[in-house]
């Protein structure tokens, strides 16, 4: 059972000592990140539930800045002795002239819970659990004769955090995450394909009375049947229609870690030097938002006990924000964005997404598929991966038709489509108005990787590179 | 494994000894640290040290299998979590081959894993040489900024025992620097990288380390968006290594015995070019993941898998072996005490040919030198075969190397790229990864630009 009280991990005594231990070297700013997190998780393959995996993930970062030095240790050791000994080696990495004697004091705990929790999973029998992998392994099997594979997977965790600086900033958050995904394979004369689904929110169990099982196996065995019969995708610039949802990855890639402060202010991101300027179609606004209940990128406070907050980055096409961390707003003496986070009490934090998202425009999807004379309709796109510096991204299509004057055709097999993030935003020339949030993704960066959520409405881009192999 | 963790062992040894009758029970332990540098401008940007630890329990009984882990080797906590592995079993359902590994008597070949220079390295010096890489590849052309010049060392214990009778342990470290550039040219920034492992920090080559992050940077300066076209690719030994690592799903025995290998049933057959012979040899002290056993404990081992284009062996853990009624090949894989073993290659290599990248270069009449690929998470399927990334590099035109061009993908399937293999590299570069690389010379690939 998780604490479900206001009592902190660590006694606030306790991190006072630990946070001025962390000062004793003559930095001027140290924190404590305290982490505990239990979690379950389930996997069904070929047909059997394989195992049951229980988890528990506890321990404390200390970071302490000097300068523009920082210095960070971490620790499983939740003791006094062990947390001041991180500290202290903290400190040593971090030591810059004359230590002396610092009083921390901490405000009082703040929250600033964002997510309503119904059903605590880990009050929830794991036969329960089990049970949801079999439901779907029975739905997706059923969808057709050619579904030869099935493997489900379940989970869930209960985090509590604990953040608190030498500045008195004293912050806790639960974040609670329940998470399902299917992986069907489909064999045909042209060999196999494969179909993915996945669901995940910032809530507990109460997410299956949400949502079905089954029809999340059944869309997964679906698209791997529909793409049996897939050709080759084609090679060469062409408009593309992206759908809503998981679209969102798109701006993700396109200009979301390109707006991330940290690059920014290194000059590693094309988007440096852009603020006030037209970076996009008029028709693109881009918003980050951390409040966002449910969503698989939502927290209460980030990872530096700073509250989550709803951040407009591109408004109407123009750069109006990049998002920040303590490190980067405290150099250009400004406020935080509630973007600092980290995967788990090991790693520093650093600029981050939360979810990221375009919001609606006035097109009604079915006209933005008429309005397409030869392009690709991408119905669900994988991941992506940018280089922030020349602003040149990709992203996966996993679901994908051929678009033949204004109707949606034959399926196409898998690949990338590469674009460049600024050229890219301003050519979309059609906006949908039925915006829509994604499945649950993983960001990676500087091998971190971090729940966030992306969405999108259905919409236009005048010309992208399609990476098939047909003429 | 070479050196005893006497303290670990006797955790897991404690932890096996409370079996019940017809309870199997394995026990990973592992303990380590990393130090991790980086610097900017010439100054510390950040110092971090960290210490780990935890145990990961599984319990087979009837057939099913439960697992839990915790990170921490408090005692209390490993009662729980022995606890939670047992309830965890109830819920499996029950299959024959489930089971823990058996030892097979296979010898263990002995090497290197740990280096007492490295352990004993001094801080300071670590910091002096991560700004020394920094320097060297600022001198190098006046275009190139530095975004991070990093160092990075971990040192691992870990203890295995299990009631088959596999009782293990060991302790390595390892180290490596790398640094990333951006270089400029009026509106434009392109971006590169360079690193050096070494067994220790005396091994570095920071001078190797710096001169390709600049190089790649710079080369891409006034790049173009190419036409799309069928064409001839080299790619260069980082981006082989990247192609020759996804085979490693097609090539693991587990997803074979579930009809996830389009290799499933083509045991026998030729499915490459006949140059192409690739084996898993974790033994090889050179490939930077050599190992003497696997993530169940047994001896690691030598496994040709494709010789001459003929496909020859898969690789197996103990539990895909039995589903196959093979015996293991000492290929489970193990991510840290959090995880389970699965099946996977080890240490991926290929038979190098006999030429140069300038001679596999001069004997391309029209194609593209692939310096860099992107999206292979994305757009590569290993069950389809499906193959799309994103690339950079340079077009080659008549035997030499032209103009500079990025924003393109490169696409085919993998089966074909496989058949399409027209040369392969003499220029073995062991990089830090679990394939090491060489030029690979492959024809009939799709461009996609403009």
């Amino acid at each position: 059972m998780s604490l479900r009280t206001d009592s902190p991990l660590i006694e606030p005594d306790v991190i006072a000592r630990v946070l001025a231990k962390g000062r004793s070297t003559g930095a001027e700013f140290s924190e404590i990140y305290v982490e505990d997190k239990r979690s379950t998780s389930a996997g069904l393959d070929d047909g059997k539930v394989e195992q049951v995996t229980s988890g528990r993930d506890r321990g404390a970062g200390i970071r302490v800045i000097a300068g523009d030095t920082t210095g960070f240790a971490h620790t499983s050791d939740l003791s006094e002795r062990g947390l001041l000994a991180a500290a202290e080696a903290a400190a040593a990495a971090a030591k810059q002239g004359d230590g002396g004697v610092h009083t921390i004091a901490l405000q009082p705990v703040f929250r600033h819970p964002v997510n309503t929790i119904v059903q605590f999973p880990d009050t929830v029998a794991k036969a329960r659990k089990v049970e949801l992998l079999q439901r779907a392994d029975i739905a997706a099997r059923g969808v057709h004769g050619a579904i030869v594979q099935v493997s489900a997977g379940y989970g869930d965790s209960i985090k509590q955090i604990l953040i608190a600086n030498s500045d008195g900033i004293f912050s806790a958050d639960e974040q609670v995450r329940t998470l399902m995904r299917v992986s069907v394979i489909a064999n045909g004369d042209a060999g196999m394909q494969t179909g993915y689904n996945s669901l995940g929110h910032t809530i507990g169990f109460e997410i299956f009375d949400e949502n079905d099982v089954e029809e999340l196996a059944i869309r997964a065995a679906q698209q791997a049947i529909t793409k049996l019969q897939a050709r080759p995708a084609p090679s060469g610039a062409m408009q593309v229609v992206i759908k809503q949802g998981s679209g969102g990855v798109l701006f993700h890639e396109a200009c979301g870690h390109g707006l991330e402060a940290d690059l920014v202010g290194k000059g590693s991101s094309v988007y440096r030097g852009k603020m006030g300027e037209l970076v996009a179609s008029p028709l693109v606004t881009v918003i980050d938002d951390g409040t966002m209940a449910g969503e698989w990128g939502a927290i209460g406070v980030d990872d530096e006990g700073h509250a989550s907050q709803k951040n407009t980055l591109i408004e109407n096409g123009i750069l109006t924000d990049y998002m920040w961390d303590y490190i980067r707003a405290r150099k250009e003496g400004r406020k935080q964005s509630g973007n600092g986070r980290r995967q788990s009490y090991a790693d520093l934090p650093m600029v981050r997404m939360t979810n990221t998202f375009v919001t609606n425009g006035s097109e009604n999807p079915d006209d933005i598929i008429r309005a397409t004379d030869h392009g690709v309709y991408i119905a669900k796109l994988g991941g992506g991966q940018v280089d922030t510096a020349s602003g040149d991204f990709v992203f996966g299509m996993v679901e994908a038709y051929l678009i033949e004057k204004g109707e949606i055709t034959e399926p196409l097999r898998e690949g990338n489509l590469i674009g460049n993030g600024p050229q890219v935003l301003k050519d979309i020339d059609l906006m949908g108005n039925d915006f829509a949030m994604g499945g649950p993704g993983t960001c990676g960066k500087d091998g971190q990787g971090v729940p966030v959520g992306d969405g999108c409405p259905t919409l236009r881009v005048k010309s992208m590179t399609i990476g098939g192999t047909a003429a | 494994m070479s050196t005893t963790v006497d303290d670990l062992q006797a955790i897991a040894d404690r932890v096996v000894a409370q079996a019940g009758a017809g309870e199997q029970i394995e026990a990973y332990v592992s303990r380590g640290g990393e130090t991790a540098i980086r610097i900017y401008e010439g100054e510390l940007e950040h110092f971090a040290s960290a210490q780990s630890e935890g145990v990961g329990i599984r319990v087979i009984k009837d057939g099913r299998t439960g697992f839990a882990y915790a990170g921490t080797l408090d005692p209390a906590a490993i009662a729980e979590v022995l606890a939670d592995a047992r309830d965890n079993v109830t819920f499996g359902t029950p299959d024959e081959f489930a089971g823990l590994a058996i030892p097979d008597g296979v010898a263990q070949i002995p090497q290197k894993f740990w280096d007492e220079e490295l352990a004993g390295y001094p801080t300071d010096q670590k910091i002096a040489l991560t700004k020394e890489l920094e320097k060297l590849t600022l001198g190098i052309d006046d275009r190139v900024r530095v975004d991070e010049a990093n160092y990075d060392d971990g040192w691992g214990e870990v203890a295995v025992a299990t009631t088959t009778g596999i009782r293990e342990s060991g302790r390595g470290n390892s180290c490596y620097v790398s640094v990333s550039t951006l270089a400029d040219d009026e509106e434009e920034t392109q971006t590169g990288f360079g690193f050096s492992v070494g067994d220790s920090p005396k091994e570095f080559n920071l001078q190797k380390a710096a001169r390709e992050a600049s190089e790649r940077a710079t080369r891409l300066l006034g790049a173009i968006k190419p036409p799309s076209k069928r064409t001839t690719v080299i790619l260069d030994p980082y981006v082989t290594s990247q192609f020759i690592s996804i085979l490693s799903s097609t090539l693991n025995g587990e997803n074979v015995a579930k009809g996830r290998s389009f290799f499933a049933e083509r045991m026998g057959d030729q499915v490459a070019d006949p140059r192409f012979t690739l084996v898993d040899d974790p033994t090889n002290p050179l490939a930077y993941t050599a190992t003497d056993i696997d993530g169940e404990g047994l001896a690691a081992r030598r496994n040709v898998l494709i010789e001459n284009g003929v496909l020859k062996k898969f690789v197996h853990s103990s539990y895909s072996a039995r589903r196959m009624n093979t015996v293991s090949t000492g290929n489970a894989t193990r991510g840290g005490f959090a995880g389970s073993p699965g099946v996977g290659c080890l240490a991926m290599q290929l038979v190098p040919g006999t030429q140069t990248q300038e001679e596999l270069i001069a004997s391309v009449d029209d194609g593209v030198l692939i310096q860099m690929v992107s999206g292979l998470h994305s757009g590569v399927n290993p069950v389809s075969g499906d193959f799309s990334t994103g690339a950079s590099g340079m077009l080659i035109s008549n035997g030499t190397i032209g103009a500079p061009v990025r924003e393109f993908t490169i696409a085919s399937t993998l089966q074909r790229m496989l058949l399409d293999i027209v040369a392969i590299g003499a220029d073995v570069d062991w990089l830090p990864s679990r394939a090491h690389g060489m030029s690979l010379v492959i024809r009939d690939v799709t461009m996609s630009g403009t």
